[in-house]
């Protein structure tokens, strides 16, 4: 059991560092801030340049090849600069899905247009009626010649309006169990009959949509996997996404930016850095990111020594959006009455603070958290069953 | 980076799980609690044949040379199941202050015979006033002709009743609260002027409030340089404490495990009660409490394996999370298992009861948060 960092790992940190101090600088700042996708795609192609937009992908299909050590390298070094995480729509989810899946002709086609950026992604797996019970999607796929036929309706679909292209689960066929019948299939957002209704969150953003599905043909060759198998697709990626879904050096981050800030922020001359309780509530949250960091590092260990990671990564989903929430919610207390600032141009020396805004920002989406990639109550049901075997 | 134990660490471990299993089935622990001494001698012999008693000593003292891993794979096994053998007062306490502060004499006379089996020691260090404060220590030793006299008295001193030799903390020079001053002696348990009062504790352990009256001691007792003792006594917690947790987590484990059993065999209402959710989603929280403190003591002994010092802020933030989540996995045991979890009889209750006294040893969840907040936002 160790955790030195051997030489070839100092020098490899070291050339993540000079990468990211380097590309990550004003310009790129300001430009992944602006409104739209034209940021995220311009860093995202910088690192792919670099080849490692792409950390988790088998170095065959152009993934990096990294050590476990690599990547959490990798992902403390980007978070500590606050350097956002790519899209995962594409990137990880519908990547590994067609990577372990999909035809070649998808690998051919997809893989490389998702390691340069050219697709914006987006998923379809949420319906009006099927949320946590998503085996009882209803939105329905008709073959009709060398085509499939949809019709129905997706939800809380994040950046559908930037998509170019939506993975979705979709019916076809009704009669036998409701996991059974459902096909895992690749639908271009540019095809007649799909409508695209923006939903405002909680967080007053422009992030979530409905997208209606009128009459939609889509080529048979489209479908990933077997059809009728979608179910057996959409759970492998879910294990994908939980293992990666804990974001503790994101958690770090945003404790390091309340270290900051309440090392400013003063309540009767006194800092909160100083305030006995303010202290309290960092130390119980920073005790459990500490703990969930090394879950992290064990999973990434045993996954790169080839194994299935073990029941220490199915909580990674659970307490790394519990944690995640705890800093967004701390954050938020410690900007007091700016913790209310809806969205602003205004300069921060006339509204007289600094980040109230940007935090309830952040608590507001940050409430998706513990709802999306499977609720952290399907998440339990799953770990009872699978982990813990109670039926 | 590998969190893998070695083959060796493997081997300890499954020589102390099969003792458990084979020799320290829960009826053979209530007949040694309920002993005359609270211990069995013969287990203690096997121990030491066994070669555990050696691990954490060095080759040179005759000891096997262990890391601290080494120490937490038996610490976590002797957990599992709940060993009320004197393992943690003898061999970590006491004998890690000899290792660590005692000259080569000292050391060859004691360490020989703690590996060995016939030495049984502890280590009084805390005092009626004192909680987990150990410079707050009025117990003094004042120079005499040929040595010391020393005078005071020390409290739940752990395996109190049977150790032989002791290692006291006692003050040279100062005041009562002086971090400065204060020094390590060894005694002998039946030395004139040691007198003990025994009793027993909720955890099986047999402690003892010892008082020193006038004993006299020679200059060979001190143990280490006088005056300076808490930097030895601070190095041989930061061990005891990372001992502790992994106690904490055998015993963890072993609840979880015995819970989730339970509840797949107990039927109410026609069914197992581990078919219902409300049971279900508690049980991946103890899970989840248990994976959460194994791989914070995994980080903090990794740390310490590359500087012992640089692990001193993960140690007390571990100190914490074991208290907090011991708490949720015993009180849940007890819980699911209904009135059985609240006799005597049913050993769920004896683990939480090792639980709760490993957490009040050498600080709770809240003297040990107050430490990690000094070290992380200190202005």
């Amino acid at each position: 059991m160790d955790i030195a960092l051997a030489a070839e790992d100092l020098a490899f940190r070291d050339e993540v560092c000079n990468f990211l101090d380097t590309e990550f600088d004003a310009e790129m700042q300001a430009h992944l801030k602006s409104k739209g996708t034209t940021g995220m795609v311009a860093w995202q192609r910088k690192l792919h340049a670099k080849g490692w937009v792409a950390p988790n992908w088998p170095e065959a299909h152009g993934g990096t090849g990294w050590t476990a050590t690599q990547k959490y390298i990798w992902e403390s070094e980007r978070s500590l600069r606050g350097i956002p995480d790519v899209v995962p729509f594409g990137l990880v989810m519908v990547a590994n899905v067609i990577m372990g899946f999909g035809s070649d002709e998808q690998k051919e086609y997809f893989l490389p247009r998702i390691l340069n950026s050219d697709d914006w992604w987006c998923q379809g797996y949420s319906e009006p009626g099927s949320g946590s019970d998503l085996a009882s999607l209803k939105t329905k796929a008709e073959r009709d010649g060398d085509d499939f036929i949809i019709n129905g309706a997706k939800i809380w679909t994040t950046y559908a309006q930037h998509a170019d292209w939506i993975f979705c689960l979709v019916r076809t066929d009704n009669s036998g169990k409701k996991q059974e019948g459902i096909t895992f299939i690749l639908v271009d957002m540019k095809s007649e009959g799909i409508k695209v209704n923006p939903i405002i969150g909680i967080d007053n953003e422009h992030n979530l949509n409905e997208v209606e599905f009128n009459n939609v043909r889509v080529p048979a060759k489209n479908v990933v996997g077997e059809v009728g198998k979608g179910w057996t697709v959409a759970k492998a990626l879910l294990a994908h996404e939980r293992t990666g879904i804990a974001g503790v050096a994101d958690i770090k981050r945003t404790m390091h930016l309340i270290k900051e800030a309440a090392a400013k922020e003063t309540n009767g001359g006194q800092r909160m850095l100083d305030d006995a309780g303010f202290q309290q509530r960092m130390a119980d949250i920073e005790v459990e990111l500490m703990a969930l960091e090394f879950t992290e590092l064990r999973t990434l260990a045993t996954m790169a020594a080839g194994g299935f990671p073990g029941p220490e990564s199915s909580l990674l989903k659970i307490k790394g959006t519990e944690l995640q929430q705890a800093t967004q919610e701390l954050r938020m207390e410690l900007a007091a009455y700016y913790q209310g600032v809806l969205p602003t141009d205004m300069d921060p020396s006339v509204l007289g603070h600094e980040f109230g805004s940007d935090a309830r920002r952040a608590f507001m989406y940050g409430r998706a958290a513990t709802i999306y990639g499977g609720s952290n109550e399907v998440q339990k049901n799953i770990i009872s069953k699978y982990v813990l075997g109670l039926e | 980076m590998n969190f893998d134990y070695t083959e060796e660490q493997q081997m300890v471990r499954d020589s102390i799980a099969r003792f458990v299993q084979d020799d320290y089935d829960w009826d053979t622990r209530r007949a040694i609690v309920a002993g005359a001494e609270g211990m069995s001698r013969d287990n203690w012999q096997t121990f030491a044949e066994l070669g555990w008693l050696s691990i954490p000593f060095a080759e040179a003292d005759g000891g096997f040379g262990g890391s601290v891993i080494d120490l937490s794979v038996v610490m976590e096994e002797l957990g599992k199941g709940l060993v009320v053998e004197p393992f943690f007062p003898t061999v970590v306490l006491f004998g890690g202050l000899v290792s660590r502060a005692g000259d080569e004499a000292q050391r060859t006379s004691i360490l020989e015979s703690v590996i060995g089996g016939e030495t049984l020691g502890a280590f009084a260090y805390v005092e009626r006033q004192s909680r987990y404060a150990l410079n707050d220590c009025k117990t003094s030793a004042a120079s005499s002709d040929d040595g010391y006299t020393l005078n005071g008295e020390k409290v739940v001193v752990f395996n109190g009743e049977n150790a032989d030799k002791l290692v006291v903390l006692a003050r040279t020079s100062g005041e009562q609260f002086d971090e400065h001053g204060l020094s390590l002696f060894l005694v002998d348990a039946n030395a004139q002027g040691v007198s003990k009062v025994l009793y027993p504790m909720m955890d099986a352990q047999r402690v003892a409030n010892i008082t020193f009256d006038n004993v006299q001691l020679g200059a060979d007792a001190l143990l280490g340089d006088a005056g300076s003792a808490l930097d030895i006594v601070n190095e041989v917690i930061r061990d005891a404490l990372l001992a502790l947790a992994s106690e904490a987590v055998g015993i963890m484990g072993t609840l979880n495990a015995k819970t989730l059993e339970y509840t797949k065999t107990r039927e109410q209402f026609g069914v197992a009660i581990g078919s219902f959710q409300a049971l279900q989603h508690r049980m991946v929280d103890t899970m989840m409490a248990f994976e959460q403190s194994k791989s914070l003591l995994f980080k903090a002994l990794c740390e310490y394996e590359i500087d012992p010092a640089s692990a001193d802020t993960t140690i007390h933030a571990l100190k914490v999370l074991i208290d907090r989540n011991s708490k949720l996995v015993y009180g849940e045991a007890i819980q699911m298992h209904g009135g059985m979890g609240i006799t005597d009889e049913l050993d769920i209750g004896h683990y939480a009861k090792r639980l709760m006294m490993i957490n009040a040893t050498l600080g709770d969840g809240s003297f040990h948060r107050s430490k990690f907040i000094e070290q992380t936002y200190a202005a």
